[in-house]
């Protein structure tokens, strides 16, 4: 587990937090005041206490056509008909971006296709840099922007949790990681001005919101602003995608935590020459790596809890 | 991590020193592993450049300064070329991985 990570110097707790969340599907993750309490999946008193739950998904690169994944739509379809199956049915689902490979206007339609097949009431996007293509996502923005303000940026209120989506994909500097610029920190400074510090905070990005590994692009180069931003919280939980990969780490009273793609994985950072498709994964191992993330809130402990389950 | 990439440049340069001079003026870019190979490449005045994107994960060629126009976004395998008509330096960059940055240079 911990050749997985570039981790010489990170410190035992949070290496603890990593190599727990490589357990994979059976983990469940308490959050109160940025502590982690780890637990196993179905001993926790968070599936029963939920005040309500949603889905992440993530990064399903329709339009993708080679190895670990030819078939990118099937995927996805196996992934919401998971979502489907759920004996509870999840509030809302959140795509943290990546939907499409190319951000061609035939793979936005599918991915609304079968997306609209979620037996849910209400769908978030975020784009991700491979939506953006091209067009500075207008393609993107045309079908999945309604509601929103700025380039993307947009929050709302569910059972007394604020939601934060940020984008974090346009505008890239050459040189530089994934990018949020001033006018939507503004937007940002002014959305949580009235809100009390005990306001439990969810975040939606698709570049990671901290530097997980800047030599690969994994990073955003003025997150820290952000952040900065919500310091005084005393629960934030930042969910993204981007590195098909579960990472996690805590920084302050802050939990982050990366999503695995529906389409395929990506090595470990520095894993390889570089990063993209595991290419050389056997068909039968792809199922392992991908799939959706479920999130419960817990009103009485302010507590998100975590679940990644992988399709196989 | 870079102790791999300085090897793999290593490794590259020759054989991309003999790609970069198929015909008298035109020259050839390979995109693979999230790096422009070469990263910086003199060519005359008059030059066709040729970049091939040789990764799984579809790259763009973007000028910084827009002196030059952008690709489309190229898949596995797909080219794009233009041509240099006028001296200088040419920064460009990748702007969906925008850690990916090398240079033209125009003589």
């Amino acid at each position: 587990m911990n050749d997985r990570h570039d981790d010489e110097k990170v410190p035992g707790r949070r290496r603890f937090l990593e190599c727990m969340a490589w357990a994979g599907a059976g983990a469940v993750w308490m959050m109160k005041g940025g502590v982690a309490h780890a637990g196993a999946l179905g001993a926790s008193n968070a599936a029963a206490d939920a005040t309500f739950r949603f889905v992440q998904i993530s990064d399903s690169h329709v339009g993708f056509h080679l190895p670990p994944n030819p078939d990118p739509v099937a995927t996805l379809r196996e992934t919401i008909a998971r979502i489907n199956a759920q004996p509870q049915r999840p509030d809302f689902i959140v795509h943290t971006g990546d939907l499409t490979h190319l951000s061609r206007p035939e793979q936005f339609d599918t991915v609304k296709q079968v997306l609209s097949e979620a037996k849910v009431d209400q769908v978030f996007f975020i784009p991700g840099e491979h939506d953006v293509i091209g067009d500075n996502g207008k393609a993107y923005f045309a079908r999945f922007g309604a509601g929103v303000s700025g380039s993307g940026w947009h929050s709302f209120d569910h059972h007394g949790v604020h939601f934060i989506a940020l984008v974090n994909v346009l505008n890239l500097q050459a040189g530089g990681l994934g990018f949020l610029g001033t006018e939507q920190l503004a937007w940002l400074k002014q959305d949580v001005a009235g809100l009390s510090a005990s306001t439990p905070i969810v975040v939606f990005a698709h570049m990671p919101m901290w530097s997980l590994y800047p030599q690969w692009g994994w990073g955003t180069q003025d997150a820290a602003q952000a952040l900065d931003l919500l310091k005084r919280f005393g629960s934030v939980t930042v969910l993204n995608g981007h590195i098909h990969q579960i990472q996690q780490t805590v920084e302050g009273k802050v939990t982050f935590y990366t999503a695995r793609s529906t389409a395929y994985p990506q090595p470990a950072p520095g894993q390889g020459p570089a990063p993209g498709p595991l290419k050389d994964l056997p068909p039968s191992q792809l199922r392992k790596h991908i799939g959706l993330r479920e999130v419960r809130h817990v009103r009485g402990l302010q507590a998100i809890a975590v679940t990644d389950t992988a399709l196989a | 991590m870079f102790k791999r990439s300085v090897l793999f440049m290593a490794l590259a340069l020759p054989l991309m020193a003999n790609a970069a001079s198929v015909g008298a003026s035109k020259y050839q870019v390979e995109i693979r592993n999230f790096h422009f190979v070469p990263e910086r490449v003199s060519v005359p005045v008059g030059a066709q450049v040729t970049w091939t994107n040789r990764d799984e994960e579809p790259h763009i060629v973007v000028s910084t300064g827009n002196q030059f126009p952008s690709s489309p976004a190229l898949d596995t395998g797909d080219h794009y070329q233009t041509t240099f008509s006028k001296p200088g330096t040419y920064t460009y960059f990748c702007s969906i991985h925008p850690q990916m940055v090398a240079t033209i240079i125009v003589k």
